[in-house]
């Protein structure tokens, strides 16, 4: 009785102030730079505080096309960000390469390095769909317990806070995916038959 | 501003030797092109610049076109026995890379004036001059098409890779760049992807296996 409502407590404070990191890949971050203004007005949601330093932020949204040249730095600042940490995919690009997906240069999707807790669609996204994503995670947020076998990763001590960077190699990222965090779905197209 | 057929004239006759010759073009917009020989390169970019009448004082953008070795067909009226026939014949193109510069002139507000300029071929004999040393602005984009086509700029400062990372082997722009073979997940594939996702689904089979780049 006292820990739920310790918990619900402890959550209604981190889900009201999520300090996002400040940095913008491609367009998308001309949106996300939108909903913080005055029309959008993210601070409603306690999000308007954009910390430029990793160490001060709680969640880090992805906002744009990923280039494979720029995977180690997005991991290095994610690993740098302290627990509980969260992020957001925002926009095509970020959730899977968007456009851009069957070019020589781009990550197609940051789920393959850093795991993502809410996806946004859109090229990019309007305003409404970040906050909408922002709401989502507060619910998530919200809902997450201290203790007991649904604990969150940042709650367990043998999952992972930091997740290994990416080389460059010669023609893609070395690896070119994190096995331990995103394993290719079967498309159902591509199924053997029978 | 001159039509380039009236330029290309002008630079022939003002300076012996220059090889320069004056492309048509086949596209909507129509805009013949100069093409420049290698060796005099850089002496028609400062012709172009400093003469009175064009002063292209700014080089706006440079490309890179990819030119694979091609066969091309054609018939001859020949001699075939007793009788006189049309024979194809073929003959094969060698490949080459070149490099695209535009110009326009902000003093005398007139342009674009496109000139062009060949290597001698796709692996061995890229070199091109450099325009850096004329044209400031072209010290980036001259980078990028060494960069993506693999052209090295005899006289540039600094020619080093821009968009992609210093480890990278291959010029990604060029025609036959085989991209690295990660269509391990395409929800939606189609055409060309779809070859190479079911081939990357039943590894062995023709295509990329999933051992291959």
């Amino acid at each position: 009785m006292v820990l739920t409502s310790l918990q619900e407590v402890y959550n209604w404070g981190r889900k009201n102030s999520v300090w996002p990191l400040q940095f913008g890949l491609a367009c998308c971050a001309i949106e996300m730079i939108a909903s913080t203004m005055a029309r959008y007005d993210m601070a409603r949601f306690g999000s308007e505080v954009f910390r430029p330093s990793p160490r001060q932020a709680d969640l880090m949204i992805v906002s744009g096309t990923v280039t494979k040249k720029m995977v180690p730095q997005i991991v290095r600042l994610y690993n740098q960000m302290p627990e509980p940490k969260y992020v957001i995919a925002m926009g095509a690009c970020a959730i899977s390469g968007g456009p851009f997906k069957q070019g020589y240069n781009v990550l197609k999707g940051i789920d393959r390095f850093i795991p993502v807790d809410v996806h946004i669609p859109g090229c990019p996204p309007r305003p409404e769909a970040l906050i909408h994503g922002l709401m989502t995670l507060q619910k998530k947020i919200g809902l997450q317990s201290l203790t007991g076998d649904d604990r969150p990763r940042h709650a367990r001590a043998d999952e992972p806070s930091e997740f290994p960077i990416p080389g460059h190699g010669e023609h893609d990222l070395i690896p070119p995916r994190n096995p331990g965090i995103w394993q290719a779905p079967v498309s159902p197209r591509l199924k053997p038959a029978g | 501003m001159e039509t380039p057929q009236q330029i290309r004239d002008r630079i022939v006759g003002a300076v012996a030797g220059l090889q320069v010759e004056c492309l048509p073009n086949g596209a909507p917009a129509g805009v013949p092109s100069l093409l420049v020989g290698r060796s005099c390169f850089r002496e028609v970019a400062i012709f172009l610049r400093d003469d009175p009448q064009l002063r292209l004082d700014y080089c706006s953008n440079v490309t890179g076109v990819d030119w694979p070795e091609r066969t091309e067909k054609f018939k001859v009226r020949r001699q075939v026995g007793e009788v006189e026939k049309d024979v194809e014949e073929s003959r094969v193109i060698p490949g080459c890379l070149e490099v695209v510069y535009h110009l326009y002139s902000m003093s005398l507000k007139h342009g674009p004036l496109v000139i062009r300029v060949r290597t001698g071929d796709r692996s061995a004999d890229v070199s091109v001059p450099s325009l850096t040393p004329v044209w400031r602005a072209c010290e980036l984009q001259e980078r990028e098409v060494f960069d993506l086509f693999g052209v090295h700029f005899d006289g540039h400062p600094d020619l080093r890779r821009i968009l992609m990372w210093d480890g990278f082997v291959d010029h990604p722009m060029r025609r036959d760049y085989v991209e690295p073979d990660d269509y391990d997940y395409e929800p939606t594939p189609h055409d060309h992807v779809l070859d190479r996702a079911l081939a990357r689904a039943k590894p062995g089979e023709a295509g990329c296996g999933s051992g291959a780049r």
